[in-house]
């Protein structure tokens, strides 16, 4: 034992070299170190971002006009309508899929939570960092999984084409073959990775604060990814119930939701809102707490209060279990129960409003710089707004019944998603881009990318509402001509937002080769948090000695 | 940091680890107990339309009122089932409480014979819990020989408390809906819900 332990002295002392790093294939592939794990979830979100947006794009497309111009070429010569209907399905399955589980959960959680959890609470790294390597590397086969489902049959033609929901009796008895296999498959590994992830930042940040860090005195992007991981912990789980019984109903004879074994299809999509509800806040709520590092970072004020903000998150959480049949309306509520699911969707809105109130109050008075992480971040503030009235409207049960899948829920839940979790994510990147590569970007291009992707979305959704209120059904690939002109517009929006896009990689390039060093604390005295007190790249082993919380 | 409180952080890590995995688990557990609860749930509320069963001695306490419904039958057959499947009348009209007699018509339209079991639920579906059913074609499943037709009796009434309910006192119609299907192999049919 004691040579043991000596052995182990010497080890530490050989890490005791903060920046000693391990070889390429070693220091990527073994990693166990929480910032480049992050690393990687970062480069892996992109890499499905640009994928999934890919997708959205084709669809775009297609929808530019009434009839159906690409989708028989697409799936190939000699392909019937059917098929190519099929196909349409499987891009708005494989477009939904990915960017939730692929793009914005690795970006967010996996991503930035990774990177500046531990710095942020004074951690030098994750509690369990092997789990840590495990977490990232379940998501590489489930997103394969995932893409490669889309070559294989899955009914009408290749690929799953079951919607994100997964709904029963569609992918049971409505698709066979092998795709919506590789698809549940695939769920089940992604949600395997976040379950652990989950696990590990609750240790973390319950565990491993530097001392005299009190849960009251955490940063809130700590305290969105603690309530981030609760969700996930207490969701998920139950999401792999859901889609283990699919795919027993596929391949073994159980009849969960088989309404001739007497199971019921209704039940899944409780189980599977039951998930689905709390995990619309998984995908927002750590870029609630960006965002308001991001606020008082460029007001130099402290965030307008705290202890409000960390228990609005809390109270999302909580509340957001408890609302999920509000996706359910057009199934069959007695009014009691539509009433109940009515109000209680519309308390959401309050500890919502404390967020959107407290970022504003913390805002005024301040002595704010418009930099290109403040325009992101005032970006998500004005698009979330708009994204949550629309859904006080549609959270009415009455309502619903009308804007249930059209249009309007569309621009709905893009507003909230792609524009208010894409902005958040963006705003987080530029805001902690030369902290985490060391380089600054240039601001212009920044701006550039802001305004030409504010313009670009807006242009892409804003009609989607004037779609939805004409009762426009979305998942379909055509449509009659009423619909023609605002689908046009949108289509074009498309075109600027990807324009948009592109300026961030030349942004990306250019920090990388041309970019100016970055120093410690770059955004100056409102940056308060702990990761400010490092370098810029932060050293591979970072608080040998723990910083004291006054 | 020294050895000691290393030590001592990753003992709380695991405990805190443990702690956050046993609740993923039980969230699993919860997932699947979902099943039955969601079965019960629909039993005891009338969820979804679904109607409830009780026995004769129960019905015979009911006394039939002056109020008259009309209840409707619905039927419906799988694609995988070889039957024809009709009600006898589409359409009844009952006193409230009075216990009513339906007949469906169902034959197996194949040269084999064929085990055939029925879901079953009403519109609007706030009646699922007034709506009785005393003997139900629907407890059981049903053989028919090649060729043969049967004539399936359902016995229901319908809950004079219906009136008072302010969510179902404005009903006029009850629609009683069947659909066959083939007899799954190897699952046993739940006589009180129809459901496995």
């Amino acid at each position: 034992m004691t040579t043991i332990a000596a052995d182990g002295q010497i080890l530490d002392d050989h890490a005791h070299d903060a920046d000693h790093k391990p070889a390429f294939f070693q220091r990527w592939f073994m990693s166990t170190n929480h910032k480049d794990i992050g690393t990687l979830y970062l480069i892996f979100a992109i890499i499905a971002g640009i994928i999934g947006g890919a997708i959205s794009g084709m669809m775009r497309m297609e929808l530019a006009e009434p009839g159906i111009q690409y989708l028989t070429g697409w799936v190939g010569a000699g392909a019937s309508m059917d098929e190519a209907l099929h196909l349409w399905n499987v891009l708005i399955t494989a477009h939904g899929l990915i960017m939730v589980f692929f793009m914005v959960m690795p970006a967010m959680i996996g991503g930035f939570g990774n990177w500046f959890v531990p710095l942020m609470i004074g951690a030098p790294d994750m509690a369990f960092p092997r789990m840590n390597n495990i977490s990232f590397w379940l998501l590489v086969p489930a997103f394969l999984l995932l893409l490669g489902s889309a070559f294989v049959p899955g009914g009408t033609g290749n690929g799953a084409g079951t919607g994100w929901t997964v709904y029963a009796p569609l992918a049971t008895t409505g698709s066979v073959g092998p795709a919506v296999d590789m698809a549940i498959l695939s769920l089940h590994l992604a949600g395997a990775s976040s379950i652990l992830g989950a696990i590990n930042f609750i240790t973390t940040i319950l565990n491993m604060r530097a001392p005299g860090m009190t849960l009251h005195k955490m940063p809130l992007f700590v305290w969105s990814v603690l309530v981030t991981a609760f969700l996930l912990l207490l969701a998920l789980p139950v999401l792999a119930a859901a889609i283990t019984m699919l795919l027993t109903d596929r391949n073994f004879g159980t009849t969960f939701f088989d309404a001739a074994g007497g199971g019921d299809p209704v039940l899944y999509q409780h189980l599977f809102w039951f998930f689905g509800h709390p995990e619309v806040y998984i995908m927002i709520l750590p870029g609630f707490g960006m965002i308001s590092h991001i606020i008082s970072t460029f007001s130099r004020k402290p965030i307008f209060g705290y202890l409000g903000m960390a228990y609005a998150m809390v109270a999302i959480g909580v509340v957001g279990f408890v609302v999920w049949a509000h996706h359910m309306f057009t199934t069959g509520m007695s009014v009691n129960v539509k009433m109940y699911f009515t109000a209680a969707t519309m308390v959401i809105a309050v500890p919502t409003g404390i967020k959107i109130f407290s970022w504003i109050a913390t805002m005024w008075g301040g002595s704010m710089t418009f930099k290109t992480p403040m325009v992101w971040a005032l970006g998500f503030i004005f698009m979330f707004t708009v994204g949550g009235v629309t859904g006080v409207v549609l959270a009415n049960g009455g309502i619903d019944d009308n804007l249930h899948d059209t249009y309007y829920v569309v621009a709905h839940f893009h507003y909230v998603l792609s524009l208010g979790a894409v902005f958040s994510i963006f705003a987080g990147f530029y805001y902690w881009f030369p902290k985490m590569s060391g380089r600054h970007y240039s601001e212009l291009l920044g701006q550039l990318h802001f305004w030409t992707f504010f313009i670009g979305v807006n242009i892409l959704f804003f009609p989607m509402h004037f779609l939805g209120n004409q009762s426009m059904p979305r998942r379909y690939p055509d449509y009659p001509e009423q619909f023609a002109y605002w689908n046009e517009i949108a289509s074009l929006g498309y075109v600027v937002m990807a324009v948009g896009v592109l300026i961030f990689f030349v942004n990306i390039a250019w920090a990388m080769v041309a970019g100016r060093k970055a120093e410690a604390n770059y955004w100056g005295e409102g940056a308060t948090t702990l990761e400010w007190t490092l370098s810029s790249p932060p050293p591979f082993h970072q608080f040998e000695t723990l910083p004291q919380i006054k | 940091m020294s050895h000691a409180q290393t030590r001592d952080m990753s003992t709380k890590n695991l405990r805190i680890a443990a702690m956050a995995g046993a609740m993923g688990i039980a969230m699993l557990g919860m997932g699947y107990a979902a099943v039955p609860l969601y079965e019960i749930f629909c039993r005891v509320t009338g969820y979804g339309g679904t109607t409830q069963r009780v026995d004769a001695a129960q019905a015979a306490t009911v006394q039939a009122t002056s109020r008259v419904m009309s209840v409707r039958f619905d039927s419906n057959v799988n694609s995988a089932l070889p039957w024809a499947f009709k009600p006898e009348n589409p359409v009844d009209r009952v006193s409230v409480g009075a216990r009513d007699m339906a007949i469906y018509i169902a034959t197996n339209k194949s040269d084999q014979p064929v085990v055939g079991t029925a879901t079953f639920n009403v519109t609007p579906v706030q009646a699922g819990k007034y709506f009785h059913k005393v003997q139900c074609f629907c407890f059981t499943e049903q053989l028919l020989e090649p060729g043969q037709t049967m004539r399936m009796p359902v016995l229901y009434y319908v809950d004079p408390a219906i009136m008072d309910d302010p969510e179902t006192r404005d009903i006029e119609e009850i629609t009683l809906s069947y659909t066959f299907y083939r007899s799954k192999d190897g699952i046993a049919v739940d006589p009180a819900t129809g459901e496995s």
